[in-house]
């Protein structure tokens, strides 16, 4: 009899990475290495950054590099939703802060340009006065 | 003959310009075909993950996520608007930027106060000229949705909304319907309401690791992540689309000015030979 298997999906936001049956799967958990058969108990759990391996149906085994997520176990299924990009509290923190900053400094730029525009609309402003003094002398 | 030379000119240089949106609408064409794959792509996660969070927030009564709990005063309003980097394509951005500018004109009136978040260039340069508080922004995105450069400018957004900066947070974005149709819609992002979120078909206990509230946060931010990075690849594919489709009707209409120019610059040629020959046969005539 075959061993008995469970469907495994791997999903990242840009891409399904791995969809079909397997007979056993490892993957990093936060609290340490799981290693996951068919019927095993509902689970969800953080993961960290590391390698996925997946002994699919048939004993052909599958590597899938993952940068951190969450480990779904349901019944019937095993759900990694892989994160694409390496994620952290304070990376995540950093890359915000760096977003506000290039905010205020967008805004400073604004103020600038508006000032340039206000300017420009006075000068053109000057030149058609000049053009239709000028116009007028010819007359 | 007068005209002729201008005619010519202005012929060569319609032609010239359909050239140009002739290219663009086979570039846009090809892009959208890969625009429309990347969304589909990213819907998985998406579905995978509603499921997840819609499973834990029903398992967990007890601990109600701050995404989850309505607000009953309103103050602050956040909204992020995706539209695209370059224009030319259509009336895509305008639409959507229309729709917005009239809801922020009814917030203004209500004296409600608006903190923005700018994906794409399009909008981040309208939504400054209008004067709005931009919090953050995303520009020069590419062609292809990128988690990673989206992270910074949601969790500004994100972070306003837990710290109660706002009590609500929308999202405009341009909803990709077929390649002939997209519509611009402003949803509400957060809270978030139930439905959207669904109910589990069956509820069954899960084993947390570590403790049930730092996992149902980290799948709620990836749940909205999610969301936007969705709403992102669609919007993608609506610029496509509608770009080549903005630039179809560009060619068909250069097309016509063609002929109707060369119509006029033929009448125009034959005119001048006639009168050319009648002169000549007057010549004739009196010598």
């Amino acid at each position: 009899m075959a061993n008995a298997t469970i469907h495994v999906d791997v999903v990242s936001a840009e891409a399904a990475i791995f969809s079909d049956e397997a007979e056993f799967v490892v993957l990093p958990g936060e609290a340490g290495e799981l290693g996951i058969y068919p019927r095993h108990a509902p689970l969800i759990t953080r993961i960290k950054p590391g390698a996925v391996r997946i002994l699919k149906a048939g004993g052909e085994e599958e590597l899938i590099f993952v940068a951190g997520g969450i480990l779904e176990v349901q019944p019937k299924v095993i759900t990694v939703l892989a994160d694409t990009a390496i994620r952290g509290h304070d990376l995540d923190e950093a890359k915000a802060n760096e977003a506000i900053k290039k905010a205020e400094e967008a805004r400073r730029n604004a103020k600038d340009k508006q000032e340039i525009a206000v300017v420009e609309g006075e000068l053109a402003m000057l030149a058609a006065q000049l053009a239709a003094i000028r116009k007028l002398r010819k007359k | 003959m007068p005209g002729t030379k201008e005619i010519r000119v202005k012929i060569k240089s319609v032609q010239n310009t359909r050239k140009i949106t002739k290219a663009m609408e086979m570039v846009a064409a090809s892009k959208m075909r890969k625009a429309q794959e990347r969304m589909r792509h990213a819907r998985p996660y998406g579905e995978k993950i509603r499921n997840v969070a819609a499973h834990i927030s029903h398992a967990n009564p007890e601990y109600r996520h701050p995404f989850l709990v309505h607000r009953d005063s309103v103050k602050r309003v956040g909204l992020i608007v995706i539209t695209t980097d370059k224009g030319l394509c259509g009336a895509l951005n305008t639409n959507l930027l229309r729709m917005v500018l009239s809801q922020y004109k009814v917030w203004q009136a209500e004296g409600e106060e608006l903190d923005v978040c700018c994906i794409g260039n399009k909008g981040f340069s309208f939504m400054q000229r209008v004067g709005a508080n931009i919090v953050s922004h995303a520009i020069q995105i590419g062609d292809r949705p990128q988690m990673d450069k989206l992270i910074g400018t949601i969790k500004v957004m994100l972070d306003g909304y837990t710290n109660d900066r706002f009590d609500r947070l929308l999202i405009g974005y341009t909803r990709f319907l077929n390649t002939m149709k997209q519509e611009p819609v402003l949803e509400q992002l957060l809270p978030l309401a139930g439905e959207r979120l669904g109910a589990p078909e069956t509820v069954w206990d899960y084993l947390y690791e570590p403790e049930a509230k730092a996992v149902l946060d980290q799948v709620m931010t990836r749940y909205i992540e999610a969301i936007i990075f969705q709403a992102v690849a669609e919007n993608m594919a609506s610029e496509q689309s509608s770009r080549m489709v903005a630039m179809k009707a560009a060619s068909d209409n250069a097309r016509d000015l063609i002929d109707e120019l060369t119509l006029i610059y033929n009448k125009n040629r034959q005119a001048g030979i006639t009168k050319e020959l009648s002169e000549i046969v007057g010549g004739a005539a009196a010598v």
